[in-house]
């Protein structure tokens, strides 16, 4: 890897001044001088690191980004309640700019013994909470972004559910960025820690305006404990102008079961990992949906490893490309030779609608254990002439067919959404840019 | 006037010539039907009157109700009309039965000027319509033809049409692997749909669909072109013979 040019890096100078002002603990001060120090020795992958080779971040390395200021009266709860995909009675922690907005947010009816709150302010009132979790799971001595928002994130959702307990209604985190110039950078940090036999849905959903060269780079951890059930959805709708780095990092207990939903509809620049460790027994479902266009550039890479015996991945990603858009598709499945029946099951779809988008799919599977069911599968493809004329003949209109056609591309993977708001408000919008796509 | 009128059609696909000038008139009310080899032409023939622009029409021209029909858009062609049940009806995962169907059927009856059907209207339609096919209801929550059977593909064909009501229909093989219950399922279906204002092109390779719907002529297709229409009885005629005798037949009267 080469470091940033010349020019000194503005993430490296601002850092004392950013250590001084921010208030933690001597360990986590600790973590943050040795997540910038890693930072320093990395610096910004380039496309010449295997993992980066279809991504070229040059465009956020050469900017020159603020810290992003908190400005909480730039969206109103009005403003914020159409823009959300969930019901205005959910639960919901609203971050601006990466800071706590707590008059945007509401507690919502919990269970006895859950916490929720700003994870600046947990690390404060109750450390014993946060230290034994806060940066064991996403590493970052291997990926730029990982150590910087380890040394510079300001706050982000926290979510800890006791033994035992069940959550019900989903719990929303909210990301909203403002814009404005000089571009910001915001770095949210999130901890859900779901302990033994609990169970919780969280919503991560991360919007700004149109426009809007910000930047957002969240690494959000989850640590579950035996048997706790977490369904986890990412939904990524960023100004069109936006750049977002993001690392979702879960570490499952024994026969624990993980959803994982990367939607990815917004952003100029995308890219999205998502990494799951599996123990004994555990299951785990990654499913991703991306929909992009225009010069839209969008990455999900995803690992799961396999540590354990008797675990089961199961990932399906399906894409819809248009315009000069360009696509990432990376699937990592690690099993471990301890890992003897381990089922893993990978399939990742793409649906090209123009000659100039671009999709890059690999699978990388690395199987150390013998007795183990592994498959993957890779499709790209067009819409169907056939099945665009079948409808035709019944009189829908072509362009009508298309949609109906690529919407049905979509449907099995969207199904999947359990949380209903999401679900609905997905589809609709799915409606609107494809009928956007063709004006 | 004649609901259909095709002169001198000819038509091309892969750079070869299919159609070799197809002349056929159809009254409203009739049904022809369609006979020949394998590779004459038939499906050719079915797909360019529905539109599929696949096939280039490269001479002749087509009237439908007085209208050149070569100018419409597949789903014109739909809207005013004209329905194809395909010799091989394409799956479409994801798109559930009713949800097509309804969406269809409200695009023709917009076209029409008539109301759009809710959906309680549009399920008493489609119920009563599904008893004349002996088709499960289940049927309508699975997406298009996806894990069909070859029979329930067929009769999904059929139950459309019934739903949509189109002047002139076109069945291409409708029967072609359909046991004789079924056959006859779906030749009822056919029947009920029969009016002096309907029309139908029926395309088939056995005289045996031929007795449960009687056509009113028979033609017969081979190497692109109609070389012998009759009566029903030709159809019969051919179940004896064959094509073979036909051809040997032509080429006796040619000599
Ligand atoms: N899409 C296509 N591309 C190339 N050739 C085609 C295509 N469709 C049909 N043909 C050719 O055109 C000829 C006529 O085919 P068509 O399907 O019209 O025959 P048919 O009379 O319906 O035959 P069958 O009784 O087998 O259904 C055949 O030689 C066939 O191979
Ligand atoms: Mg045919």
């Amino acid at each position: 890897m080469t470091s940033v040019a010349e020019q000194p890096n503005p993430y490296l100078a601002n850092f004392p001044a950013f250590a001084a002002r921010i208030s933690g603990q001597a360990w986590t001060q600790r973590l943050r001088e040795s997540a910038i120090e890693r930072f320093a020795e990395l610096g910004f992958p380039t496309t010449r690191d295997e993992e980066w080779r279809f991504t070229n971040v040059a465009p956020i390395a050469r900017a020159a980004f603020e810290p992003a200021a908190y400005t909480p009266h730039a969206i109103t709860p009005e403003q914020l309640d159409r823009r959300l995909f969930a019901d205005s009675s959910a639960c919901r922690l609203v971050f601006v700019n990466g800071h706590f907005a707590a008059e945007l947010s509401c507690a919502g009816k919990m269970p006895a013994g859950v916490r929720t709150g700003s994870l600046a302010r947990v690390l404060a009132e109750q450390p014993a909470l946060v230290e034994p979790h806060l940066a064991r799971y996403a590493a970052f001595e291997n990926h730029a972004f990982v150590a910087l928002n380890t040394a510079l994130w300001e706050d982000g959702g926290f979510v800890w559910v006791p033994k035992g307990v069940v959550v019900e209604a989903p719990i929303h985190l909210v990301f909203v960025s403002t814009g404005g110039a000089p571009p910001a950078v915001s770095h949210p940090r999130t901890l859900i820690v779901a302990e033994r036999a609990s169970q919780v849905t969280i919503v991560e959903s991360y919007l700004g305006p149109g426009g809007e060269g910000y930047f957002t780079n969240p690494v959000t951890e989850i640590s579950t404990g035996e048997g706790a059930i977490v369904d986890h959805y990412k939904l990524q709708r960023e100004g069109d102008d936006a750049f977002h780095v993001g690392t979702v990092q879960a570490q499952l207990g024994r026969s624990a079961n993980f959803t994982s939903h990367s939607i990815s509809l917004g952003g100029a620049l995308v890219r999205s990992d998502t990494n799951a460790v599996l123990s004994e027994g555990t299951e785990v479902t990654l499913n991703g949906f991306y929909l992009a266009a225009g010069r839209q550039h969008v990455d999900h890479h995803i690992a799961v490893d396999h540590a354990k015996p008797h675990g089961a991945s199961h990932e399906l990603y399906k894409g819809i490309l248009d315009g000069k858009a360009s696509a990432v598709f990376n699937g990592r499945i690690l099993v471990r030779k301890d890992a003897q029946k381990t089922d893993a099951k990978q399939t990742n779809k793409n649906l090209v609608l123009s000659e100039d988008a671009v999709i890059n799919t690999k699978p990388e599977l690395q199987i150390y254990a013998d007795d183990v069911r592994c498959t993957h599968g890779a499709t790209i493809g067009q819409l169907d002439p056939e099945g665009i004329f079948y409808l035709q003949s019944r009189g829908i209109g072509k362009e009508e067919a298309r949609d109906l056609l690529t919407y049905a591309f979509a449907r099995d993977v969207i199904d999947r959404i359990r949380v209903e708001p999401l679900r609905e408000r997905l589809e609709q919008v799915l409606f609107e840019r494809l009928h956007d796509h063709r004006q | 006037m004649s609901l259909l009128e095709i002169r001198n059609l000819h038509a091309r696909v892969g750079g070869r010539e299919i159609l070799k000038g197809i002349d056929l008139t159809i009254q409203p009310g009739e049904v022809h039907a369609i006979m020949g080899p394998n590779g004459s032409g038939k499906s050719t023939l079915a797909q360019v009157l529905s539109g599929r622009d696949l096939y280039e029409v490269t001479g002749g021209e087509v009237l439908f109700d007085g209208r050149n029909l070569l100018e419409l858009s597949p789903e014109d062609r739909a809207r005013e009309g004209i329905f194809l049940a395909f010799q091989y009806p394409v799956e479409i995962p994801g798109v559930s039965n009713l949800y097509f169907l309804k969406a269809a059927l409200n695009t023709i009856r917009k076209h029409k000027g008539l109301p759009e059907l809710d959906a309680m209207d549009f399920l008493g339609v489609v119920q009563e319509k599904m008893a004349l096919m002996e088709m499960d209801e289940s049927l309508l929550n699975r997406a298009v033809n996806t894990g069909f059977s070859g029979g329930e593909k067929k009769r999904n064909e059929i139950f459309q049409m019934a739903v949509l009501e189109p002047r002139f229909a076109i069945l291409d093989e409708t029967d072609s692997g359909l046991d004789i219950d079924a056959l006859k399922i779906v030749a009822n279906g056919v029947n009920s749909l029969r009016s002096p204002e309907r029309s139908m092109l029926v395309v088939t390779h056995y005289q045996r669909l031929l007795n449960y719907i009687v056509p009113d002529f028979v033609h017969v297709l081979a190497e692109g072109r109609i070389v012998k229409s009759g009566d029903k009885n030709l159809a019969l005629e051919l179940e004896e013979t064959g094509y073979a005798g036909l051809e040997e037949a032509e080429a006796f009267e040619r000599a």
